[in-house]
């Protein structure tokens, strides 16, 4: 095994250069290195101007999400050894603005992910005297696969429609919308489902399906919009056979 | 979009490519599934077109098996049998996406969702050929 590995790392000063490029930096090869610590070993030895996200190290923050070869990874969970002889290519995640390197500007993720919903509704809150909502294991494990989502916004870089029409919702918001829909203890699909039922919501998706694919928690975003189109269709027939059937 | 202010910074917004469909295959399946729907207009338009040749009677028929048997005709045709069947099955495939179910708080398996799909493709087709090869 070769000792060294080169890394093509995107550069991006917002105050000096018209467009990103790219910047090769020779690193150790150490099998148990992932892409991360590639990186961190470039800003501590190299050069410390390289900048980029992170935090966990364990795929639970769901900050290092980066381009590797191309493809939407967590660089805390690919291993550089997997890309061998190289070079590894690290770019930032696609579809957003490039702040500066490796970092991107999700702030349009943020505003879409509160206008969703993200959070229990109740028609009416239960006073604190009168105890928790209760819950059984069976109900708790129907949306349990889409509470695992960390907000890593790998779907977002894999979703060509997003890329396309930023105004699109988008398959991380969507999945936690239907994770408090799922949740047994929600009231508030009918106040979710007004906001995602308009154009840029679930109907903007065309079901490529590649979120799922490169989700690192396998949360099935793809599976998740599906189901909420099902939803969307059923109340409509629902309100067109029984206009006086308020919902 | 507004310029860069002190606390609106400048980014670089990456344009996509008109060819980002070509860059990978789960892109270039997504893009010929959809593109699949032209064909299986076609097949609809030919079905109404040999309604109407019967409705008109024998020797019509006849001439539109006949231009049938063009060449061009028949591999338009192929390429289309070749689409519908692709079409069929990446849908059905995909059905168990759009379904969630369950059986005493358990998910039912992707592949009892997709099954019946098949089984009922298997038997309408069935039926057809026993209609038409009958005599």
């Amino acid at each position: 095994m070769a000792d060294r590995i080169t890394l093509k790392v995107t550069r991006y000063d917002p105050g000096r250069d018209h467009e990103p490029g790219f910047q090769t930096y020779e690193v150790p090869l150490r099998k148990d290195w992932v892409v991360l610590d590639a990186l961190n070993y470039v800003k501590d030895k190299v050069d410390g101007s390289l900048s980029f996200r992170w935090s966990c190290r364990m795929g639970i923050c769901g900050s290092c999400g980066m381009m590797v070869n191309g493809e939407p990874k967590l660089t805390c969970a690919t291993f550089v050894s997997e890309y061998m002889p190289g070079p590894v290519s690290v770019e930032p995640l696609k579809h957003f603005p490039i702040l500066r390197d490796l970092i991107v500007d999700i702030s349009d993720f943020l505003e879409k992910l509160t206008k969703v919903k993200p959070w229990l509704i109740r028609e009416e809150e239960r006073r604190v005297v009168d105890g928790e909502y209760l819950q059984t294991p069976e109900q708790a494990d129907t949306f349990r696969q889409f509470s695992m989502c960390i907000n890593c916004l790998l779907c977002y870089a894999a979703c060509p429609v997003y890329g396309l029409d930023p105004l699109f919702t988008g398959p991380a918001a969507i999945a936690l919308a239907q994770r408090y829909n799922t949740d047994s203890r929600d009231q508030g699909t009918n106040e979710r489902l007004d906001i995602l039922s308009q154009h840029d919501g679930i109907w903007g998706c065309t079901f490529v399906g590649d979120c799922t694919r490169v989700c690192p928690k396998h949360v099935d975003p793809a599976g998740a919009i599906q189901q909420y189109k099902l939803t969307a269709a059923k109340e409509w027939i629902k309100s067109l056979l029984m206009p006086w059937g308020g919902r | 979009m507004a310029g860069p202010t002190e606390y609106l910074p400048k980014t670089f917004r990456p344009r996509v490519s008109t060819y980002w469909w070509l860059g990978r295959w789960s892109y270039l399946k997504f893009i010929l599934r959809e593109l699949s729907s032209i064909f299986i207009a076609w097949f609809v338009i030919l079905t109404l077109l040999q309604i109407s040749a019967l409705k008109r009677g024998p020797a019509d028929y006849v001439q539109l098996q006949e231009w049938l048997r063009r060449p061009i005709l028949v591999a338009l045709n192929a390429l289309s049998l070749f689409f519908v069947v692709f079409h069929t099955v990446t849908w059905f495939n995909l059905a168990p996406k759009a379904m969630s179910i369950r059986v005493r708080g358990k998910p039912v398996s992707n592949l009892l969702i997709t099954a019946p799909n098949y089984l009922a493709w298997l038997a309408i087709s069935a039926a057809v050929a026993w209609l038409l090869l009958r005599g």
